[in-house]
Formats: structure tokens, sequence, C-alpha cells
């Protein structure tokens, strides 16, 4: 472990750590500019986890320890997958300990506890936060899992800073399959992450929530650190959808200059992201819950094409 | 003094497992004695199995004769690292099921013919699987195999009282016994017709592709019944929650193994070369399982019937995992095999860990509630915490999350899965990604059934007011759960350490491992073929993230304040937040319902406005139950009826019987 | 230009992929006129692609093929569908036999098999695009799937359309094309086979007042 690499491990942890809200206030901004509103301010989200963080926790009477040890370890897991997905630099000493299978087990990991906590109020809404979550996520993350698949067959490994390597320095080749990769990849974050087809994040209404259903019970420090959880979560997908299908501009190793260049390219690509993600939520409207796992099976059938696609066409030519 | 080999030391610790159980007997009906003295002996006894089997890992094969059977035919035994393997998981997982026993079989429970008898069948259960393990030869492993079902079965009917417990124990034993018809076939035929029944003569006989093949059918089959494969499955979810739990837990963490022992063996060592197409069998069977076992699973009402549908699964993954390697090694690619077997030996090593535990924990739970039902428990946490939180890790480990066991053996068979394209012929390049997608779906499917279970048992309210009563695990119990949750955090953090011991297997059955590559990288990093192609770190995983959980309390708690207070639950201000307002186990598991509604077979009641009492009713059956087991048994009960007119009753007639039989015999042994 | 001609091969290759995507996604769907517009886009990446194996091995006549298949594929046959939709007042839903997933899992299948068996032929072709032919039988197979468990008549023509997509895709990526009078001659075919078909539903819906292709089962001798 070089110095000029635990330096880039750090500097990308502690960047996505910060600039994690920021990714959610823009892309609210963008959606109320689509939406024809006034926006809220860039800032809001730090402003609202600075109020929480303040405000005492209210726990029900029934709550167990789970409860309250759930934040942390979703805020633990997520800081993890942040530290491993390559949003810099490839040359980080963490990522050996956990590779693109892994992720998805980290990002299981974070599913379960929080469906878990969900449960433990034992309040309806909970259960059918849960319940509703590991729908989701149950066809979710096959598909993940077959996008990570088709990558490491074109790659050759499953390491994700491998593959980003791989990729970046490949010549510029268009294999459909990453193109099916890609938008299987594209659905399932929209899945994860609670947006607009599968779920609405600013909703309250029991027909229509997933994730705000899980946090219902949630209250003070422990909200601020879900939601922040959330907010990591969705700046991990990005940068993970970035570093595998546009992975141009990311320092390799021992670099310093490069990891600095390569901040200003993260944080434009990120805001392109972002308005794409709002413009997508704009324009679709929220699906039926008995939809989403058809909307899911979608993306695992296009991700499975994706993989004999590349069976077949690429892997003789 | 005598030269004590590894061998030696295991007859005797079956020696001493049988003593036990004898011991048991003297004054019967003498609770105490048992609970107290004879399973934590028989605990100590398990350590020391395991510490044996481990040591033999890394030794070369030892043999022993018996002077036991029949007078040209003794008993001939083998302890090779194969064996080494399942007897360490014999020993280890046994030993904490023993103790949780100690404490479990404390009060009578009113079990009819004492605990003296319970000691005895418990004690032989155990000795008899030690024997399957070390049998090297047909007659020994048939007979230490029907001592296993026997024992199991008057385990499984302890509390025969109950009619549907007694219907279950008869399933069980039926297949039991038409798995055995199969394995002794497949014997016979691997004898090649020498007459000689070790296994060191099957080796040495070279058959046929084609009786090889009817060999490993008939091996697959008949294993596979005792495994729990697809379609023989069937008395599964009815014997393992019949038994009491401790029980339910040595077969479905060992038991099971044991079967997929003999599998390994008859595949690998007795056969010789397998073919390739051996393998999409096994894969293929092993896929159907897996989904059937998993989807099965998450329908559940009734908390042992969960987890023996979620053994299904796994044994369906393990025979994935065996499917894979015969691929491999068919076409010769031996490093990918060994990878294949390794994650096979692994998830044998992690599901009986795991799977105990769980078993072990819904036995405290009955114990304390005296329910079965997930639509009578909740909110166990507060009682039993101790209960709840081990069980928590046996949760986390069958939902196959990271860093706990039951991830790593995935890991392993996903990287496995990844080399397929390398395969040469092209139908299996394509078919075998897309059975790893399955796997995928598998693996997510059994952490929903694992959600399910935890937090219908543990978390949210108390669905009876008699729950508040509930009592948590005692000391025994607690040991007993404690250190099966360390086995199974000890397999999650520490892969390398055990793949460089269980490697000797590898290198038997493969004739390569993975031990060189294993061994480059350290102790603490798992990469199996290299560092930049594949590598997992367990270890650092968990400090990491529990590095960034005590940072964040600490920071959190430093900069703001950790100030709180309680109150009633939020629930959007909804009035109505008693314990029925939760999800039932039925309501949890209806998006799976829904889903899948073809691959269940359902009987449905719906309230209608004219009923007097509406309510609805949800029955989930198995359809494999009405294809296959309910014809056969009409068929069966048909033909039988058609043989009994034989009895006619008339004397006449049965002389007639002896009379054309003399006949016949005459007209045929005519000089 | 140079970097079009080197990049040429894969835009092939993904305009086969994104026809194989189509096929899916008609069988995937749900309503007759989405039907139809895909069916009107998967022939203009059949145009593109076309055109893309015309510019590349420089044979001319594949250049009035690609026209052919922008006229007929992409503007006027899915006019004549949009016509006829309207027309009959086709109920928006597509009937299906068996439920959708089902149906794209038994699609993977088809995909599975048609890349299996086009693999040993594809090695003997030194053409442009080699895989091309396992994707032309993919389609030909799920386009064949769909004709066979959609309910509406309409399905089913469109579906009879895709499979002749798939054969001309065949055509191009093996052969370079085919002569160009049996180009013209199987376009002809088509033509008339739409319009026929388009009379036929009048009858049908006038006998039996519905385009329900299973009352067509009561024409059976008892």
């Amino acid at each position: 472990m070089s110095a000029s690499g635990a330096f880039a491990q750090i500097f990308a942890t502690l960047i996505g750590v910060a600039l994690a809200p920021l990714l959610t206030g823009w892309l609210n901004q963008c959606r109320a500019w689509l939406q024809n509103r006034a926006a809220p301010p860039l800032m809001q989200p730090y402003r609202m986890l600075h109020k929480l963080f303040h405000k005492d926790v209210v726990l029900a009477h029934n709550a167990s320890p789970l409860f309250r040890f759930a934040p942390y370890a979703v805020f633990g897991c997520m800081l993890l997958a942040t530290a491993i997905i390559p949003s810099l630099s490839t040359d980080l000493p963490l990522s050996p300990a956990a590779d693109a299978l892994a992720l998805v087990g980290v990002f299981g990991l974070a599913r379960v506890f929080i469906s878990l906590a969900a449960m433990d109020v034992g309040t309806a809404f909970g259960t059918l936060g849960g319940r509703r979550e590991m729908l989701i996520g149950f066809l979710a993350e096959p598909a993940l899992l077959i996008v990570i698949f088709t990558m490491a067959l074109i790659a050759k490994s499953t390491s994700v800073t491998t593959i980003v390597e791989t990729l970046a320095h490949h010549e510029l080749v268009i294999y459909p399959s990453i193109a099916f990769a890609g938008i299987a990849f594209t659905m399932v974050s929209f899945a994860e992450n609670a947006r607009v087809p599968v779920d609405n994040p600013a909703t309250h209404l029991e027909l229509t929530m997933i994730h705000e259903a899980m946090i219902l019970e949630y209250s003070g420090r422990h909200l601020a650190l879900i939601e922040w959880a959330a907010s990591l979560k969705l700046y991990a997908y990005s940068c993970l959808g970035i570093a595998l299908f546009f992975p141009w501009g990311i320092a390799e190793r021992d670099n310093l200059f490069a990891l600095l260049a390569a901040l200003p390219l993260l944080v434009m690509k990120l805001a392109l992201g972002g308005a794409c993600v709002a413009l997508i939520e704009t324009i679709n409207a929220k699906m039926r819950i008995f939809r989403a796992p058809e909307f899911l099976g979608t993306a695992f059938l296009l991700a499975v094409l994706g993989m004999l696609v590349n069976l077949l066409l690429e892997a003789r030519a | 003094m005598f030269d004590l080999l590894a061998i030696d030391g295991l007859l005797i610790a079956a020696g001493a497992w049988l003593a036990l159980g004898l011991a048991g007997l003297w004054r019967p009906l003498r609770t105490r004695l048992v609970s107290r003295v004879l399973f934590p002996l028989s605990a100590a006894i398990g350590v020391f199995v395991g510490a044996l089997g481990g040591l033999a890992l890394g030794e070369a094969p030892q043999t022993a004769v018996l002077a036991l059977g029949l007078p040209h035919l003794p008993f001939h035994l083998r302890l090779d690292p194969l064996a080494a393997i399942f007897l360490s998981l014999l020993g280890f997982v046994s030993a904490g099921i023993s103790i949780y026993a100690a404490g479990y079989f404390r009060h009578d429970h009113g079990i009819p013919l004492g605990m003296g008898a319970l000691g005895l069948e418990y004690h032989v259960f155990l000795a008899s699987m030690l024997m399957v393990l070390l049998a090297d030869d047909a007659y020994a492993f048939m007979i230490a195999w029907e001592t296993m079902a026997l024992s199991s079965f008057l385990l499984v009917t302890t509390d025969h009282k109950h009619a549907a417990i007694r219907s279950a124990g008869y399933l069980y034993l039926l297949v039991a016994h038409i798995g055995a018809i199969g394995i002794l076939l497949s014997f016979g035929v691997m004898t090649g017709g020498a007459g000689d029944y070790t296994f060191a003569g099957m080796r040495a006989q070279h058959l046929s592709p084609f009786w090889a093949s009817i060999a490993f059918l008939l091996a697959l089959f008949g294993f596979g019944a005792k495994a729990g494969m697809l379609p023989v499955h069937a008395w599964l979810p009815e014997a393992h929650p019949a038994a009491p739990s401790p029980v339910s837990a040595l077969m479905s963490g060992v038991m099971l193994k044991t079967a997929i022992y003999g599998l390994l063996r008859v595949s690998f060592d007795l056969l010789g070369a397998p073919l390739w197409w051996w393998g999409v069998v096994a894969l293929a069977v092993g896929l159907l399982t897996a989904l059937f076992g998993v989807l099965y699973a998450t329908v559940q009402s009734d908390m042992k019937r969960l987890l023996a549908y979620s053994s299904i699964e796994n044994i369906g993954l393990i025979i994935v995992a065996i499917g894979l390697t015969l691929i491999f090694h068919a076409y010769r690619m031996e490093a990918l095999a060994a990878l294949a077997l390794t994650a096979a030996f692994y998830h044998c090593l992690a599901h009986a860990g795991f799977k105990s535990l769980l078993f072990l924990a819904t036995g405290s739970v009955l114990h304390a509630t005296k329910e079965r039902s997930l639509g009578k428990l909740g909110g166990l946490i507060h009682r039993m915490p101790w209960v709840a939180w081990l069980a928590l890790a046996g949760v986390l480990a069958g939902a196959g999350l990271p860093p706990l066991s039951g991830f790593v053996s995935e890991w392993l068979l996903l990287q496995g899965f990844l080399f397929t394209p390398g395969l040469p012929q092209s139908w299996l390049n394509m078919i075998v990604p897309i059975a790893a997608a399955a796997v995928a779906l598998v693996a997510a499917l059994a952490g929903f059934a694992m959600v399910k279970f935890y937090g219908i048992i543990f978390l949210g309210q108390m669905r009876e007011p008699a729950l508040k009563d509930a009592h948590d695990a005692g000391f025994p119990e607690r040991v007993g759960l404690g250190w099966l949750a360390t086995l199974t955090i000890a397999l999650g953090v520490l892969p390398s350490a055990i793949i460089l011991r269980i490697d000797a297997a590898t290198r038997q059955l493969l004739g390569k491992g993975l031990a060189e590559r294993v061994l480059e990288q350290g102790w603490w990093l798992l990469a199996p073929i290299s560092p930049e192609r594949a590598s997992f770190a367990p270890l650092v995983f968990l400090l990491v993230v529990v590095a960034s959980v005590a940072l964040g309390g600490w920071v959190v708690k430093g900069l703001y304040h950790g100030r709180l207070r309680r109150a009633p639950a939020w629930d959007c201000g909804y009035h109505f937040q008693g314990p029925r307002a939760q999800d039932t186990a039925e309501g949890f598991s209806q998006p799976i319902r829904r889903i899948f509604a073809p691959m269940f077979r359902m009987e449905r009641h719906f309230p209608s406005m004219r009923d007097r009492e509406p309510y609805f009713s949800v029955k989930v059956e198995d359809h494999f139950w009405h294809w296959l087991y309910l014809p056969i048994a009409r068929l069966t009960a048909r033909i039988s009826t058609l043989i009994t007119n034989l009895q006619g009753g008339r004397i006449a007639v049965y002389l007639m019987y002896s009379f054309f039989t003399l006949i016949l015999l005459i007209l045929v042994a005519r000089p | 230009m140079s970097m079009l001609m080197a990049y040429s091969a894969q835009l092939i290759n993904l305009c086969a992929a994104v026809i194989l995507l189509l096929a899916f996604a008609m069988l995937a769907q749900r309503r007759v006129i989405h039907l139809i517009d895909l069916f009107a886009l998967q022939g203009f990446a059949l145009f593109v692609s076309t055109l893309l194996v015309a510019w590349k091995i420089g044979q001319s006549h594949l250049y009035y093929s690609a026209a052919l298949t922008l006229v007929l594929k992409v503007w006027l046959l899915p006019w004549i569908l949009h016509r006829l939709v309207r027309k009959l007042e086709i109920k928006s839903e597509v009937e299906a036999l068996i439920n959708i997933p089902t149906t794209t899992l038994v699609g993977i299948v088809l995909v599975v098999i048609a890349f299996n068996v086009a693999t040993p032929i594809s090695e003997m072709s030194s053409s442009v695009a080699r895989g091309m032919l396992g994707i032309a039988l993919a389609t030909v197979l799920l386009a064949f799937l769909m004709m066979i468990t959609r309910r509406k008549a309409i399905t089913q023509v469109v579906g009879f359309l895709a499979m002749e997509n798939g054969l001309f895709l065949a055509a191009t990526s093996a052969t370079y094309g085919m002569p160009m009078v049996v180009e013209l001659g199987i376009a002809l075919d088509v033509l008339i086979g739409v319009i026929i078909l388009g009379v036929f539903f009048f009858q049908i819906r006038d006998q039996f007042d519905s385009l329900d292709i299973h009352h067509l089962e009561k024409l059976k001798e008892h």
C-alpha cells in the first residue's frame, strides 16, 4: 500500500461522503426546474441533515437494539461501498477487500438490515415497507449480478478496479452487450435507489411508498444517518455506472495530478447523470407495485441477453 | 504404548458414543443423568472427533479392518481427506448440538419411553453417521446407513402420540429405503460383477461408460433421496419439523451432508473418470431443487418447515456445485474443478453451521412459547435476546451476506460459473451462465425467506399475549448456540485458512487443489485464481464496516448529542396500533405467491358477503405430492389389491399353487 | 470516413443486437399500437444495417434492397396496419395465451438454441457479420413464438412480418443479399399477403363479431 494509494482512498471516500447530499440536492433542483416549480436551494440536504442531527431521537416503546443499530450499520455498508468503487482513482488499497460480487453483497446487507429494522416496531407500514423492499431487492440483486457478470466476462475479472482499468484502456469498441448491460444497470439503479418509476422518494401515501415506509419510525440522528446513507447509495450507484460505462478520466496509480483533475470531471459527469435521472423521473409516472417485478424482470432479461450476445458476438471476434 | 492412529481414535469415539447411549438406559427415565452428564460428554467426544478429522486432513489415508460383520466379510474402514472433512463437520457441529441438547432435554417434555431411550437413539445416530463416513466397503456402508436411517426414524417419531408425526416418520422411512435401494444397486453395478464389495475393489474396476452412467444415476437418485433432492424431497418438510429441535438440527445440518459425502465418494472416487453430461444432469437437478426449495421456503407459515425447505435449497446449491465440478473435471480443467469443488465443500460446512444454529434457535422459541406457527410469534427479541442475537448470525449467513459463511461459498460458486465460457462445448457455454443467473435468483430469494423468518419471529409486536412470559435460553443452550454462531463467523472471516485445510480433499479427488494460489496471498485475502482476477478479504471487510460504525457513532455523539426518549410508535398517526396490524406470515409472502403462482398448489378461501364470520385462508401445497407421490401410492395400492386376489381363502387354490410350482420345477430341471 | 469503415463491423453488430432487442420487446408488448411502432423501428434498424453492409462490401444492389426495406417496412406496412387498427376499432390490449413473463423465458431458451445452432455455421462463413446468423435465426424464432402465443389476428400478421425481417437479416449477413429478382418477388408477396389479410380481417369480424382467432376454431367438421 503506497502513500499515494492511501491518500487516494481516503480522499475519494471523504469526497463521496461530502458530495452525496449535494447530488441529491442537484437532483431535486433539476426535478423542480423540469416541473416548473421553484427549486429548493442546492445546499438544502445539508441543512436537513444538520437539523436532524440536532434533534432528539424519539424511539417507539417496543423498538429493540437492532432498530437503534441499523442506521449505523447501513451507513457503514454504504461507506464501504463508496470506498471500493473507483470514483476518482483506481488506486484503492481497499479494493482487494471486496470485488464486484461482494459489492452486490454489501448492498444486500444494507437492504436486509433496513428491512429488519422496518419490521422491528411492528406497525403495518413497517412490515409493508420491509416486504416491498425485499420484493424489489430479490429481483434487482440478480439483475445487478448478471450485469456485473457481463462486464466481468469482457474484462476477465470481477475486481471493480480491474474492470475499470481494462475498459478505460480498451480501444473504442462498440459492444452491444455493454449497451444492454448499461440499460439494465440503469433500470436496476432506479429500482434500488427508490426513484420514479419504481418508487416515489417524496411520497407518504400507503399505496405508493416503499423506501419511505421502512424509515417511518426513525427520527433525529438515526434518520439523518439513513438519509445520508440513501444519498450515499445513489452516489455509489452513479459512480459505479460512470466507472463501468464511462471510465475515461479516472486516475491511475501514483498520479496525484490526475487524481485532482479527475474531481471536476467526476462532478461534471455526476451533474449530467443527475439531470438525466431527473428527466426520466419527470417523464415517467410511478408504476403499480406489481408492475415493478415486471420492470425488474425486463432488466434481468436485458442483462441475460447482453451476456448471451457477448458470448455469441464478441467472444469469437 | 499402542501406536494409535487417528482412525483408531475415531473408532474409540464411536464406541464411546455407543457407551454413552447405553449408559442412559441404566435406570431409564433418569432425565438428569442423561441431560447433565451424558450430553455434555458426547459434546466433548464431538469436539474430539472434529479435531481428529481436522488432523487427518493433513495426513495420508489410513485403513483399518474391524472384525465385526459376517465371517468372510469384515468391516473395512478408511480415513482419507474426503472423509476427514465430513468427520470434522460431524464432530464440531454435533458438539454444539449436544451441548444445546443438554439444556433442552433438561425437562422431560413428557417424552414417552423416557429420556434414556432418546439418549440411546441419539448416540446410535451419531455413531452410525461416523461409521458411514469411515466405511470402506459396501457392506459396512449399508449397515451404517441403515442404522442411521432407523435411529433417525425413531428420533423423528419421539413424540409418537400425534398422528401427524407418525405419518411424517413413516414417509421418511419409506423414502429413506427407496434411496437405500438405489445406493445398493449402484454399489452392485460398481463391483462390475467381480463380487468384491470393498471400495478399493470398486476403484480398480473400469466400467464401460454405459454402466458407469447407470451407477452414477442410481447413486444420484439414492443419495439424493437422503439429501432431499427433487423429486424425492417430500419427506424433508414433514420429518424435520416433526422431530425435536436438536434432532432436526442434527438431521438438517449433518445427516444431509453424509448423503453429499456419499455422492462425492461415488462420483469422484469410485467411478474414476466422469462424463460431462453427468455434470449437466446434476446441475439441472440441483438448480431445480434450489429454486423449488427457496420458493416454498418463502411461503411457509411454520418456522421449522421454512427452515426445512431452506435446507432443500441449500442442498440444491451444493449439488449445483458438484455438477459444475463434474463438468470441469470431465474436460480436464482441473484448476476450475478445484474451485467448484471447494465451493461445494465450503457450502457443506457453512450450511451445517448456520442451519443447525437456526434450528436450535427455533427449538428455544418452541420451548419458551410452545408455538411453532409464525402467526403466533413476534417480538421475541425483547424476551429472548441471547437467542435472537445469535440467530441473527444464522439468518445473515443463510441469506448469503458478507462477511459470513454463506457468502463465501456463494462467492466461490459464482466465480466458478464465470469461467464456464472457456468450456469447449458451445451449448454449455451458454446454458451455464443462465444457470448462474438462476443461482443469483435463488440467493436473493433466500434473503427474502430469512428476513421473513427473523422478522416475524423476533421483531415486531407480540402476536399473542402469552408471549410475554417467554423465557430466554438457559446456559447450556446459550453455549451451544454461541458455539455454532462462532463457527459461522469463523467460516466467514477466515476462508483462506479453512480452504488451505480442506484442500487435501480437493487434491485427493481431483488431483489438483487451490492451495498454492491461496498460500501466495496470505491468510486474510481470498484470491483463488489471482488477485487481479477476483479477491475478497472478509476480515478487512468486517473491520471497515465495524470501524465506520464505531467512527460514525463516536463522531455523531461528539459533534452533536446522544439524547433519546421513548414514545408510542408514530405509524403515520394511525389510531390502531395493535399486533394484528402487522403482517402475518402469509401476508409477508403474498408478493411471492402472486408472482410465482403457477409453482404452488394453493387452496384459498376468500371471505364473501354472505359469510357469518368472514375469514381468509390460504394453504400452499406441493405440486409434486399430487403429481408424483399420490399417483405412485395409488398405483401401488392398486397392484397390491390385485395381488391380494392370490389369497382367495380356499385351500384347494393354495394347494394348486404348490402343485403348479412342482410341475414347473420338474419340467425345468429335467435331466 | 475511414473511421466509419473501421467501426462499420461493430455498428452492424449493434444494429443486429437492436433488432434482437426489438424482437423481444415485441414479444413482451401489451399494446397493439406500440407493437406496430416497434415493428417500424425494427424495419429502420434493418435498413441501417443493410446500408452499412452495402457500403462496406460495395455491392450496389444492396442499396436498392435497403431503399425497398425503408419504403415498405418503415413507412407503407406500418401505415396499412395502423389504418386497419383504426378501421376495425381493435381494442388496445394484446391478449396472450400464456402470460408475458413465461413467454419471455421461453424466448430466452429459443435465443440460446438459435445461437448454438448458428455457431458452427457462422464459423465457416467469412462474411462481415458472423454472429448475425444466430441473431437472425433468433429473431425468426421469436416472431414465430409471438404468432403462436397471441390471440389477436393483427398480432399474428405483425409476427409474420417480423419473421420476414429476420429472414432478410439472415440473407444480408450470410450471402450479401439475395438476387434482386428474389428480393422483389418476396417484397411483392409480403405486400399482397398483408392486403389479403386485411380483407380477411373484415370478413372475420363480420362473421364472428370479433377478431379473436379462437372463434375460427369453430370451423371444423363436427
